[in-house]
């Protein structure tokens, strides 16, 4: 899956124990290639594989144990935090 | 007389629709105290007639030590719901003019004083389990709280055993509210400022649909009723509905119109929310077993990807967001959190105990289909 937009106004959270916050206009790509339907101005992307309405997340993570693993340290400078990927220094 | 019981004569409700369909039409009394209220409801604010309703709070002991379970029953809280209606759509055949009316604020005081207590009484302040109370932390208390809930499942019942005639009770039983879903807490939005207040309105615009109406939740939920053959016009079925409902509805009325509960509302939001995805998938599942198409389940299949968007931002966004600006909000947002887990779990313990004996969880049997 992909994942395009303009960098500045697209966000990505990663929540811990839980989905992928994505705001702003990204178009979102299923394995075809073809953009995804998004009905909501910010959608969760299913992180731990369970969910039954892929790609979005369903809340599954919350019964299947699923666990993110350590947060990434903050004072990225992003409005949302959290261990969204970043370049390594 | 003081407060009764549902009313026991078993007559279908009555197909007449109110003559101003967005508003809620005006219910039958359920004791003295809204059969006083409603009376004096149909004359003018400018020539306002309390006296009965103040006598009939006072026989039925509303400011007495039993004042906090007296409220819990059905006329007290048939009383406050119809108090608080004046705030959203209105009642049916009453003067907007009451709506500021001091007397009338007054007489709602007398009932949020004893509803309040007994809320605080159902539901004691969960401990701060020693988080740190920034923006992750309360949402992980949040979550931890929203899991530990053990109340019963009725999406499991629903999915699972249902029939037809539950399914249609089901959405009767919930119309009190999902017909206005999300206003409570759009209460909130002017009481708060930054991060937080950015993060309800994120919420809110995508339960009013973005935009456009016919996704707004409420309208979805509308479609379900139509889809099991119910009607859907405002209020319609506020008689069939037991006061274990009205006390869940009630509950956001009081924490969303007081500026000093806002912290409550807010945990209210984030666990409604926490408790929403999951169960909707259920029920989803319960309708399409009982055969109706996806324009009827739309409603639950929609909240089982909303839900899951919304959880994330009222825990973090909003709900820790709030306490890291105010952290003096810390321990408001934890008991509206266990207080929307508790009273939403007693309307699921009483519909499920009604249906288990084979009896109908509404006050008043539906008119059939």
């Amino acid at each position: 899956m992909t994942i395009q937009g303009p960098p500045d106004d697209v966000t990505v959270t990663a929540c811990p124990d839980g989905p992928l916050l994505v705001r702003g206009p990204a178009t979102i790509l299923g394995p075809d290639g073809e953009p995804v339907p998004r009905n909501r101005a910010t959608v969760a992307l299913c992180r731990c594989g369970g969910t039954a309405i892929p790609p979005w997340c369903d809340g599954t993570h919350k019964v299947n144990g699923y666990r993110s693993g350590p947060d990434a340290p903050a004072g990225d400078g992003g409005d949302h935090g959290g261990d969204a990927p970043r370049p390594r220094e | 007389m003081s407060t009764t019981p549902l009313p026991t004569d078993t007559a279908p409700l009555p197909e007449a629709r109110p003559a101003d369909p967005w508003r809620m039409p005006a219910p039958r009394p359920r004791g003295a105290v809204s059969e006083a209220l409603l009376a004096a409801l149909e004359g003018s604010p400018d020539d306002a007639r309390l006296a009965p309703v103040t006598d009939a709070l006072e026989e039925a002991r509303i400011d007495g030590p039993d004042g906090p379970r007296v409220v819990l029953g059905e006329d007290a809280q048939l009383a406050l719901l119809v108090l608080y209606e004046l705030h959203y759509r209105g009642v049916d055949g009453v003067d907007d003019g009451w709506e500021w009316h001091p007397g009338l604020l007054a007489l709602r005081s007398r009932l949020e004083r004893p509803f309040e207590a007994a809320l605080r009484a159902r539901v004691p302040q969960p401990a701060w389990d020693g988080t740190p109370a920034d923006a992750a932390g309360v949402a992980a208390r949040l979550f931890a709280l929203a899991a530990e809930d053990d109340g019963p499942s009725l999406s499991r019942y629903v999915a699972k055993k249902a029939d037809a005639a539950q399914a249609r009770e089901l959405l009767a039983l919930k119309s009190v509210y999902q017909l206005k879903e999300a206003d409570p807490h759009t209460w909130a939005i002017p009481r708060l400022s930054g991060a937080p207040k950015a993060a309800l309105v994120e919420i809110q615009a995508d339960e009013y649909g973005g935009g456009r109406p016919g996704r707004m939740h409420a309208e979805l939920f509308a479609q379900a009723m139509r889809g099991v053959g119910l009607d859907d016009s405002y209020g319609r079925y506020v008689d069939a509905v037991p006061a274990v409902s009205l006390v869940a509805v009630n509950t956001m009325s009081l924490l969303g119109l007081h500026r000093r509960l806002r912290g409550a509302i807010v945990g209210h939001l984030a666990a409604f929310e926490m408790t929403s995805s999951i169960p909707s998938r259920l029920y989803g599942n319960g309708f399409r077993r009982l055969g109706h198409d996806t324009d009827t389940t739309w409603y639950f299949d929609e909240h089982v990807e909303a839900d899951a968007v919304h959880e994330q931002i009222a825990a973090r966004d909003l709900a820790g967001r709030l306490v890291e600006q105010e952290p003096v909000l810390r321990d408001d947002v934890l008991w509206g959190a266990a207080l929307c887990l508790a009273v939403e779990g007693d309307v699921a313990a009483h519909a499920l105990e009604r249906w288990q004996r084979g009896e109908s969880a509404l006050g008043r049997p539906l008119a059939t289909a």
